[in-house]
């Protein structure tokens, strides 16, 4: 086909039908036509875009999905800091963090780069402790107390039950409400609510699934066999 | 202002301040707090869809719609400032009604803002035709996209929806800012006019 078959076709079709109104398919082809003209990388280019959005401070939560020994993470940043780590790859995460803190959140890998060098190198046996700023605007009052003191006071390869913990808040009858603000920690791994385990040693409960905390468990060295 | 927000709501009072979260009328998420979770938002208010969603959906589309309205190099440049200016003002919009009118919206402005910059700056003669991509496949259609690109921007934006994007004629008038009719009438025109220029 060349471009005088092309103007003969729409003539042809003019011919045969009219120049009536344009609610039939009579431009169709002009649509199939014209959608070649599309091989551009679209992906590339909105890439391309968010990273300007973002230097012009537009992109308020950034998220990736990583993936890493205990499954893919979908990681999330807002420009204070890390604001949620959730296990899996989910959309629903997506639509949480639109709705608590910003509708302008897009994919972009840029901004968790700190976070993913520094859980790489965690997974790799490699680092003990994240220094990568965290923004805890998801946790507040008590249950931010809790988690603050759990990132404080708990390191690498130990572990504490849920009653330590809140003895170490000061209020030692808080067990349970520990539990809680354990079940809703929004930065798992990073703020290490999988070292919190029942008095007495049992595992207690895990978002990412109890294997994801024995793993994390022994490769802490914390837990044996 | 009401080119601001999505067509077709009544509610096109002043924008709230930026950032603050904006309840619409769905009814609450589904889902259950998990161990690594994190609390639940409040109740009955539902904020706009993460804006990804809105580039999962509507991307490929809007940025078809823009280089065949304005050829692949300034497409591609117009894209980025629609996304961005839709960026810049998403958070201030009040409801989620038609939120892929309101992107192409926006670019369908975006469209007619460079054809006046075209107007007093016009373009070299001498430039080569803007052709996105020349393939066996799409070089024959160069004339035809020619064509497109000098239609008035209305009838550019109302053909394109209409055949690239078969988009229903009320939405093709929430984006361009007219009547149905007037959409109507403006993909008939530029239809008509098209057929004249390629048969030439």
């Amino acid at each position: 086909m060349n471009a005088t078959n092309s103007a003969n076709e729409l003539r042809g079709r003019s011919d045969r039908r009219g120049l009536g109104p344009a609610d039939g398919d009579d431009g169709d082809d002009l649509g199939t036509r014209l959608r070649r003209a599309d091989t551009t990388d679209v992906a590339a280019l909105v890439d391309a875009t968010l990273r300007r959005a973002d230097a012009e401070g537009l992109v308020d939560v950034g998220w990736v999905v990583e993936d890493t020994p205990v499954g893919p993470l979908t990681l999330a940043a807002t420009l204070a800091g890390v604001v949620r780590i959730e296990f899996g790859g989910g959309e629903q995460v997506l639509e949480e963090l639109a709705s608590e803190v910003s509708p302008r959140i897009v994919r972009l890998p840029g901004r968790l780069d700190g976070v993913r060098r520094e859980l790489e190198e965690y997974f790799a046996g490699r680092r003990r402790s994240f220094d990568v700023p965290v923004d805890r605007r998801l946790s507040r009052g008590y249950r931010r107390t809790v988690l603050e003191a759990l990132s404080r006071e708990v390191p690498y390869g130990r572990t504490v039950s849920y009653k330590e913990l809140a003895e170490r808040t000061g209020n030692p009858k808080a067990s349970r409400a520990v539990g809680s603000a354990m079940a809703t920690n929004p930065i798992p791994i990073v703020v290490p609510c999988h070292r919190v385990l029942r008095t007495g040693g049992a595992l207690g409960g895990y978002g990412g699934g109890l294997d994801t905390k024995v793993w994390l468990l022994r490769h802490e060295g914390a837990l044996l066999g | 202002m009401a080119q601001d927000q999505p067509q077709g709501h009544p509610d096109q009072a002043a924008r709230g301040p930026r950032g603050v979260g904006v309840t619409l009328g769905r009814g609450p998420r589904q889902g259950a707090a998990s161990h690594g979770g994190h609390p639940r938002g409040v109740g009955k208010s539902v904020t706009l869809p993460p804006f990804q969603s809105l580039l999962d959906a509507h991307a490929p589309d809007l940025h078809r719609f823009l280089v065949v309205a304005v050829g692949r190099h300034d497409g591609d440049d117009l894209f980025q400032e629609t996304v961005i200016s839709a960026l810049r003002s998403y958070p201030g919009l009040r409801h989620a009604d038609n939120l892929r009118g309101w992107l192409f919206t926006i670019a369908h402005r975006k469209v007619i803002d460079q054809a006046r910059r075209r107007v007093r700056q016009p373009v070299p003669a001498a430039d080569p035709p803007d052709v996105p991509q020349l393939d066996a496949d799409t070089i024959v259609d160069a004339e035809l996209w020619d064509a497109v690109r000098r239609l008035p921007p209305k009838q550019r934006s109302a053909v394109v929806q209409r055949y690239l994007l078969d988009r229903p004629y009320a939405e093709i008038a929430a984006v361009i800012g007219s009547s149905e009719d007037a959409a109507r009438q403006n993909v008939r025109a530029g239809l008509q006019r098209l057929r004249q220029e390629v048969t030439r």
